[in-house]
């Protein structure tokens, strides 16, 4: 790399810290977190590659606009505490962030550093100065306005309720968060597995939330063990649906339902929530299969496959249709994929699984596929290749080929409009749907899309909910 | 926490009937819904159809068979103790309407889902013609319940220990020879329901079951409960348990009621108890 100017050239030099990582050959039979995380030195050396842009590209990626420069200085000063405070004004869930954030394709995408080599580990030091005050800090509540008198229902604990709850506990009204679930937390908890994003975490942001005085009920289906009219005649002034996109799809093909296929939802619930990889000493069982499948690309399909190769897989491969480039997942989870030893097998469509006549599965049948023209989504569409039909041998395919909405809720509430997909319509700015007093956000909105939107979304609807508790609709 | 009020063993030792604390539920639960219930931290989620539910003692009844670790767990809980969580109404009550004459065909525990939708089907008008079996008197659950829910109660054993000795299903084919059936309900082991809906067809009389798939969450997020209807793929949590028992892949069902079952089996002694 060659230096122009002499100031940004030369802390351009100094490469990035390396993130400390469990050994692959180790961790791709565990279940601890991968990512070991900075120590206060790396964090302090990463933070000083920071040029502490004047127009910085990187707050422009981040979708909740984290005010980057500035925490970054913090840590480089040593002031960890400051730089958790500097990021909570924007982020309530950093610890997550840090950790699971799409970081090449926002923040980090666009540092200034990405053009001509690292970019600053922006996503790293998050985690870090979350982790620091986490583990060192007084753990001191923030101020919590006088209390309003007002009530507000929260459905679904995913990111977006958690920062809708979070934000309006803090403006002084009554939140109650109510999850469908046994534990709160959403995709954080079923999803995500321990090995990316230690439960815990997620157990200390529920209870920060708690302390704080925001009452989290588990067990309510809303919909079915409560509606939302029975909400409002209860006394809630305001409703926020945060109820995610949970709607497994499926590929549609010929024997999806022998033994040995699970929708990535059902497997993830099953290791994660049910910690089924600890059975029998749990009561609940997951298929362990010597030779694992995974249909799809995304984070959801890297977390089905790390974790069919942490519950003893011998060979754990992914199909997808399309190329290298089209795959979804973060960089960082196709990386740690690659290295504890998943195959990639690219450019291949499955068309029909094979069973045995107990109606298990024995294996799949794949075309091979090349790229085409670009569709709508302006990616080369993949085209099968005459003739190309092959067999390979698995007992146990997981399908994560993507969610839709989830029609319980929506269904059981005929004043909702939705969209085509029905996904609920709701104002992009405010979160406001059709229903007064009702606002929605995050994947149930989106479709499937990430914690930082989902909690962004989350935070433009409390400013909105609290206007409307404040002033009015 | 949900305590558990009333606690009977209906069976020697293998049907036991829990009445749970469940206010909310116990409110808004309708006949065909059911529940699922975790008894501790480290429990299995477990779906039960609610049998009887009291709104204003803001209870609810489950009655369970002893087949495997989890219903074995269930076993040990006494009066005072609690389940971690109970979760529901889910799934669709049954559609109850006046037809003229029905037959309600239990088997097993399947009489203890039956009873709320018998009751039902009756309270609406209907004349309601019962016919309940297990495989030996011992076995045989709720024949009062269901002789004070029904106008004409047909009792069966396969062994002959008590009443008709036979299937359920040759009484049923008896009625429909004598009887203007309207419409029929079974629920039961799967074959028995199987069974049912293939001399139903044959007169073409709608015929409603209720499928039991493994499941975990119940709301329609795992798809773990999928079952082919008419070739096409329903989640019974959500879209059932009832569906038209002449569009169910029985077969399909039962080979998937044994995907645990080798698991299952590493922390249980002895068979695999498969209800089917
Ligand atoms: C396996 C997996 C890996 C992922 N990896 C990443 C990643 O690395 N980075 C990233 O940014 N994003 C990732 N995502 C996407 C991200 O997790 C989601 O976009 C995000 O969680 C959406 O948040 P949410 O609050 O809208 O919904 P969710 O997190 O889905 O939470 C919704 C909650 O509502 C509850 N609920 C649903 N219906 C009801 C009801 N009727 N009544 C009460 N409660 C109800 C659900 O049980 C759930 O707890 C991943 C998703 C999955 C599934
Ligand atoms: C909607 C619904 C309502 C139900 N209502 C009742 C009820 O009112 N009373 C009652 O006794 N049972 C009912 N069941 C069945 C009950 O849920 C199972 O018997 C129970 O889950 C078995 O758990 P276990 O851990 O004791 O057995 P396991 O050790 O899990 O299994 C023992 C054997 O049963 C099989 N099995 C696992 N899950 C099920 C299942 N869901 N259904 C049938 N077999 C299964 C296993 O493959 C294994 O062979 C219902 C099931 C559903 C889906
Ligand atoms: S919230 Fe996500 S996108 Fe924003 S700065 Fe943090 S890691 Fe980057
Ligand atoms: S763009 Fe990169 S170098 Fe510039 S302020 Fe942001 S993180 Fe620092
Ligand atoms: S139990 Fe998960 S979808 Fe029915």
């Amino acid at each position: 790399m060659k230096e122009t100017k002499a100031s940004k050239g030369k802390k351009a030099t100094i490469p990035r810290q390396p993130m400390p990582a469990q050994d692959s050959d180790v961790r791709r039979r565990n279940f601890d977190e991968v990512p070991l995380g900075y120590t206060p030195e790396t964090a302090r050396a990463e933070a000083a590659r920071c040029l502490q842009c004047r127009k910085p590209a990187c707050v422009e990626g981040c979708p909740v606009g984290v005010d980057i420069p500035a925490f970054i200085h913090l840590i480089k000063e040593g002031d960890f505490t400051g730089a958790i405070r500097n990021i909570w004004g924007k982020n309530a869930l950093p610890a997550v962030c840090g950790r699971v954030c799409p970081q090449e394709i926002q923040c980090e995408g666009v540092c200034i550093l990405a053009k001509k080599g690292d970019p600053v580990a922006i996503g790293h030091l998050e985690r870090f100065a979350a982790d620091y005050e986490r583990l060192n800090g007084s753990g001191e509540l923030p101020p919590r306005a006088e209390p309003t008198g007002k009530k507000v229902a929260v459905v679904g604990s995913g990111p977006s309720g958690l920062t809708v709850a979070g934000d309006l506990v803090q403006k002084g009204h009554d939140v109650t968060v109510l999850e469908a679930f046994h534990k709160p937390g959403g995709v954080l908890v079923y999803g995500i597995p321990e090995f990316r994003l230690p439960k815990e975490i997620v157990a200390q942001e529920i209870n920060f939330l708690e302390r704080q005085g925001a009452r989290v009920e588990c067990n309510q289906v809303v919909g079915r063990t409560v509606s939302i009219e029975e909400l409002f005649a209860e006394g809630y002034q305001a409703v926020y649906l945060g109820v995610g996109a949970g709607l497994p799809r499926f590929l549609n093909i010929p024997g999806e339902n022998l033994i040995g296929i699970l929708s990535a939802n059902e497997y993830l619930t099953r290791a994660n929530l049910m910690k089924a990889y600890l059975f029998p000493k749990v009561d609940t069982p997951i298929p362990r299969g010597k030779h694992v499948v995974v249909l799809g690309a995304g984070n959801v399909a890297m977390d089905s496959a790390r974790t069919a190769m942490r519950l003893g897989a011998e060979s754990v491969k992914i199909v997808y249709r399309r190329s290298r480039e089209e795959m979804p997942a973060r960089a960082e989870e196709i990386h740690h994929a690659e290295e504890e030893g998943i195959e990639f097998f690219l450019l291949t469509n499955p068309t029909k699984y094979i069973g045995d006549e107990k109606g298990r599965l024995t294996g799949m049948e794949c075309l091979r596929m090349e790229l085409g023209e670009p569709d709508d989504s302006g990616r080369r569409r993949p085209v099968p290749v005459d003739s190309s039909e092959f067999a390979m041998d698995c007992d146990l395919a997981i399908v994560a080929v993507g969610s839709g909405a989830n029609p319980l809720l929506t269904q059981s509430t005929p004043d909702l409009e939705l969209n085509k997909w029905e996904y609920i319509e709701a104002d992009p700015e405010t979160g406001k749907t059709s229903m007064r007093g009702v606002w929605a956000g995050g994947d149930i909105v989106t479709g499937a899309a990430t914690v930082i939107l989902a909690m962004g979304a989350g935070r433009k609807a409390a400013d909105s909910m609290h206007k409307y508790l404040t002033w009015g609709w | 926490m949900f305590k558990i009020v009333k606690r009977e063993e209906m069976t020697a030792g293998s049907v036991i009937l829990n009445e749970i604390e469940a206010p909310a539920i116990a409110r808004k639960a309708q006949p065909g819904q059911f529940v699922i219930l975790k008894a501790n931290e480290d429990g299995e989620r477990i779906p039960l159809t609610m049998a009887e539910t009291n709104p204003d003692q803001g209870t609810i009844t489950v009655i369970y068979m002893v087949v495997g670790k989890s219903t074995a767990l269930f076993k040990t809980l006494q009066v005072g103790d609690s389940y971690q969580d109970v979760i529901g109404p889910l799934g669709k009550p049954t559609h109850v309407e006046k037809v003229g004459t029905v037959v309600c065909v239990g088997g097993g525990t399947g009489v203890a889902v039956l009873h709320p939708i018998t009751r039902a089907l009756k309270d609406i008008g209907n004349n309601v013609i019962c016919i309940i079996g297990a495989r030996s008197q011992d076995l045989l659950i709720m024949e009062d319940h269901m002789r004070a829910a029904s106008h004409d109660l047909r009792v069966c054993t396969d062994d002959g220990s008590y009443g008709h000795h036979g299937f359920v299903t040759d009484v049923l084919k008896q009625v429909m020879e004598t009887e203007d059936v309207k419409q029929v309900v079974a629920i039961g082991p799967v074959p028995m329901m199987k069974f049912v809906a293939e001399i139903t067809k044959e007169k073409e009389v709608p015929t409603i079951v209720s499928l039991n798939p493994i499941m975990v969450d119940g709301t329609g997020m795992c798809g773990g409960c999928r079952v082919s209807i008419a070739g096409e793929n329903k989640f019974a949590c959500v879209d059932g348990p009832e569906f038209d028992g002449h569009q169910v892949d029985y077969d399909e069902l039962m080979q998937r009621l044994q995907a645990y079952c080798e698991d299952e089996q590493a922390c249980m002694d002895g068979d695999c108890l498969i209800r089917s």
